[in-house]
């Protein structure tokens, strides 16, 4: 290793989205010397997708009038179904306000009120009164008592990723793209940084820091079909999970979002449902009403998809030439031309790009699919990683544990910005406090098992397994056996089917080369990785005996809150073939577990 | 059966020792509903792992897969391949540095350009937490909004004569992103601030205005409305400062 390809900095981010940038910025203002590290450009970040918006309780549009931070909490705790963090949740909700503001301070054109009587499609009809006039606006969200969903248009994650990013290049925080982390430097206790590998040119580098940073966001590409960006792999999580001494939180919590465009599977953001999209069957009946009578399609995401695959399942799908599989419709129809083009453009544009369909007059073919990794690297409340000093999580990678077993639409985004405040800011004081001395024979070592790494994968040593069917054979599994309704019986032949992978994936070997910035080499590095992810979800489900928030058993239906009011801390010890499970109790301080007011607990009548 | 298409794609690793540059041909059965990103991962993956391009969100949102597509540029992610003859080339968006095959270096041409227009909001006011947020029009935002909606894609730059030839013009995407500052009521920065920025030839005076750009973006951003309304109002601030007798460059 030569030194040109050694940096040594105060803090080290890994990652470059909203949660790694907004964690940077704080480290940066305290006057720590900060590098980030990313897969992609930060404004190509996976955060960028984000259309629908964040929740924050301004209270300005009429329909969020009287809202406040405990409203968000309440909705915020019963939308985890009783499994978040409500000391993190009550700290959130407080300070999210204050975040959407500053945003506004940088630059994000927020959509704001303005005054006068509106009908909207949905049939509300509501009064913005003169004293709110050009305060920011929200819309309805799936799961909320109040409009509290900030946004622009429907481009809410760009605008806030771009604006975030103009702090930092004001900042001067260098940035090195296409630089990815593979491994952690650690001795078990402390962690000092990791190893990265150049994507321009495939040389590894290593990065010294007194604090690491992991904002890598989530890993949704360990299913065949998700709404993730393809870069979504779940590479900071697998990293931290390879130490052994660091758990992963509560991986069975996956959220499936409601809908998904087949055949690519892009998302339709929530907030047509929430400006009064309606899910239509195969006969043109709006089924929703029939089984959530109360919040129809805007009861909590995972509500609405079980719903969904339910109606499906009872003979209700439609067949048509977008999918191989059965799926329903949104229909946005009503909401008219004007509307749609305008507040909803971006799915407009996707519909018309990818389907054809203009959903000012055309339905749109929509299926529940893979969205959202509630569960992560498991952290503490100042998102300090457990099992290792030093380290750091923040946003979708990690397990701060704002989101339990079901994330509300909008509680993300907000999520990211507010923890990279809050944890940045601990970051910031921990790091003022450390010196570190690095032992620069332990780095050596873990480069040099990178370099064999990459030697054997070239060599064939190990094996000739192809990395691409390994990574589809997982993400076929993955939806075979650990999707939105599951069974102790298909878990289980779900994990022996990952078991199998995962030998598989230690006998990779390339079929080509791998010189230079070799993409079948990134792969074939990051498989042994995904697979071990992939297990944590699925044994964490197996093991999961109850119905919680997303995680639904068919075998177990009811929410157990007598054993399970538990997080599932998920280790990997070496040479192992399964994760160890272990649990903490999940305390409710505030608000003890109770009905959500929506969902199977509390059912209206029966679909038809 | 779909048809046999035909990809020629521009193949060169500039780290492999001795690798020329070169076209290479991949045959493939199109299938209903295919885009060049299922195209070009099919060609990686079963054919040729080597093969070097850049996907990141597949919805034509995060703007990293521009490339030369049948000669113009586009998103390859929002290209369907019915679009296109079944014999058609692909080949890496000109004007950025080559990683390898289709990959261009954009991120770092588009780093340069927000530290050089200096690209955030200058206030002089300090954020106050406990405070409301400053008041806006609704229609304010929404024309703030339309210029934000770059994404970076660089193909308005690889259609550009002058950035051609100038590696420092900062191309329209550059001046729609001051443009962008320019309309926004909370960035205080006065004309001659943003003269000084991109009052010359590297900015809005080295664009010739035949407009090669205009309809080359995939967020359909009015280019040429943009450009013309900074061109305007830094041609004003320019005057001015002459009249001041500012000498200017
Ligand atoms: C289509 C879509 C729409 C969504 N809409 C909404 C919404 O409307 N509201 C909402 O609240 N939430 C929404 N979400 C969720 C939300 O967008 C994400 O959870 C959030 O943006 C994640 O941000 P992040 O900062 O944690 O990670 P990301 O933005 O995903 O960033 C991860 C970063 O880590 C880098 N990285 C990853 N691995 C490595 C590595 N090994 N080495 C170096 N760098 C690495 C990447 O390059 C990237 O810069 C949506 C999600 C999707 C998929
Ligand atoms: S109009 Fe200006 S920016 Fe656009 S292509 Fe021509 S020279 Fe380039
Ligand atoms: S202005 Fe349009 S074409 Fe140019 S970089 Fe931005 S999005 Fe791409
Ligand atoms: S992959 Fe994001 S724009 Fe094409």
């Amino acid at each position: 290793m030569s030194a040109k390809n050694t940096h040594i900095s105060d803090v080290l981010v890994i990652g470059a989205g909203l949660a790694a940038e907004r964690s940077a910025i704080e480290c940066a203002s305290a006057g720590l010397n900060v590098i980030i590290l990313s897969l992609v450009p930060p404004r190509r970040s996976h955060s960028t997708a984000a259309q629908g918006g964040m929740q924050a309780s301004l209270a300005n549009v009429a329909m969020g009038k009287g809202d406040s931070p405990e409203i968000h909490f309440a909705d915020t705790v019963k939308g985890s179904d009783w499994g978040c963090d409500q000391e993190v949740a009550k700290m959130f909700c407080e300070t999210v306000p204050s975040m959407i503001r500053q945003l506004d301070y940088w630059g994000v054109p927020w959509n704001r009120v303005t005054a006068g009587k509106k009908k909207y499609a949905s049939g509300i009809e509501t009064e913005d009164t003169k004293d709110k006039e050009g305060l920011i606006t929200a819309r309805d969200f799936g799961g909320v008592a109040k409009w509290r969903c900030c946004y622009t248009s429907d481009g809410t994650g760009h605008t806030v990723q771009f604006v975030v990013d103009t702090q930092v290049c004001k900042l001067g925080i260098p940035v090195h793209d296409r630089m990815e982390a593979i491994a952690l430097i650690h001795d078990g206790e402390t962690c000092f940084g990791c190893v990265a590998r150049n994507l321009r040119n495939g040389e590894l580098n290593v990065y010294l820091a007194k604090s690491t940073i992991i904002g890598t966001g989530g890993a949704g590409r360990i299913y065949a079909a998700s709404t993730n960006a393809v870069i979504n792999e779940g590479t900071g999580g697998a990293i931290a999970l390879a130490t052994g001494v660091v758990p992963l939180g509560n991986m069975e919590a996956i959220q499936f979002h409601p809908t998904g465009m087949p055949p690519v599977y892009i998302l339709m953001t929530e907030g047509a449902r929430g400006d009064g999209g309606y899910l239509l069957d195969k006969n043109m009946h709006r089924f929703m009403p029939d089984y959530e009578p109360k919040k129809k399609e805007l009861a909590s995401r995972d509500v609405v998809s079980r719903r969904m695959v339910q109606h499906i399942r009872a003979g209700y799908g439609v067949t048509s030439k977008y999918s191989t599989q059965q799926h329903l419709w949104l229909d946005i129809r009503h909401l008219g031309r004007q509307w749609v083009w305008k507040n909803l453009r971006e799915i407009a544009t996707i519909a018309t790009n990818f389907n054809g369909i203009d959903p000012a007059k055309e339905l749109v073919p929509v299926i529940p699919t893979q969205h959202y990794t509630m569960g992560g690297i498991r952290t503490n409340k100042d998102g300090a990683v457990y099992g290792l000093q030093g380290l750091f999580a923040m946003g979708e990678a990690a397990c701060w544990d704002l989101h339990g077993f079901n994330r509300l639409g909008g509680n993300s985004l907000a999520e990211t910005v507010t923890a990279g405040f809050i944890c940045g800011k601990q970051v910031a004081k921990y790091t003022l406090g450390q010196t570190r001395n690095f032992n620069m024979k332990m780095v050596d070592g873990f480069v040099k098992k990178e370099e064999e790494r990459i030697k054997n994968l070239i060599s064939g040593k190990n094996g000739r397994e192809n990395a691409y069917e390994i990574r589809d054979a997982m993400g076929t599994a993955m939806m075979d056996h650990v999707h939105i309704f599951r069974t102790g019986k298909s878990l289980e032949q779900g994990v022996a089917k990952l078991q199998e992978l995962y030998k598989r994936s230690l006998k990779i070997g390339l079929h080509s080369s791998g010189q230079g910035a070799n993409p079948e080499l990134a792969q074939a590095l990051r498989m042994p990785g995904m697979v071990r992810t992939a297990l944590c979800v699925a044994y964490g489900a197996l093991m999961r005996t109850e119905s919680r928030g997303s995680h639904f058993r068919e075998d177990y239906p009811k929410r157990d809150d007598v054993n399970w009011l538990t997080r599932t801390l998920a280790y990997w010890k070496e040479g192992a073939d399964l994760p160890t499970l272990n649990y903490e109790p999940v305390a409710c301080p505030i608000l003890p577990p109770g009905d959500r007011g929506y969902g199977e607990a509390s059912a209206g009548p029966k679909g038809k | 059966m779909g048809r046999k298409l035909t990809i020629s794609c521009f193949r060169f690793n500039p780290n492999i020792p001795g690798d020329k540059p070169r076209m290479q041909d991949y045959e493939l059965e199109e299938y209903e509903g295919m885009t060049l990103f299922v195209a070009l991962n099919d060609i990686r993956e079963k054919l040729d792992p080597t093969l070097m391009f850049d996907f990141v969100c597949r919805a034509a949102i995060c703007g990293s897969c521009a490339m030369l597509i049948h000669g113009r540029p586009r998103l390859a992610c929002k290209t369907m391949t019915r679009t296109l003859p079944s014999k058609f080339t692909v080949m890496p968006l000109p004007v950025f540095k080559l990683i390898g095959d289709l990959s261009v270096d954009t991120g770092t041409w588009f780093r340069d350009l927000q530290v050089r227009a200096e690209a955030w909001i200058h206030t002089n006011k300090k954020f106050d937490f406990n405070a409301l947020e400053v008041r806006m029009e609704n229609e304010t935002a929404e024309k703030i909004y339309d210029p934000e909606q770059c994404i970076e894609c660089g193909c308005c730059v690889a259609n550009c004569i002058t950035a051609n030839i100038r590696p420092d013009f900062i191309g329209s995407t550059g001046i729609n992103r001051v443009y962008r500052f320019l309309i926004d009521p909370r960035d205080e920065r006065s004309d001659a601030d943003y003269y000084d920025v991109i009052g010359n030839e590297d900015g809005t005076f080295g664009c010739v205005g035949l407009m090669a750009c205009d309809d080359m973006c995939p967020k359909e951003i009015p280019l040429q409305e943009n450009l013309a309304y900074v061109r305007r109002k830094m041609a004003a601030a320019g005057l001015k400062l002459k009249f001041q007798g500012v000498k200017i460059s």
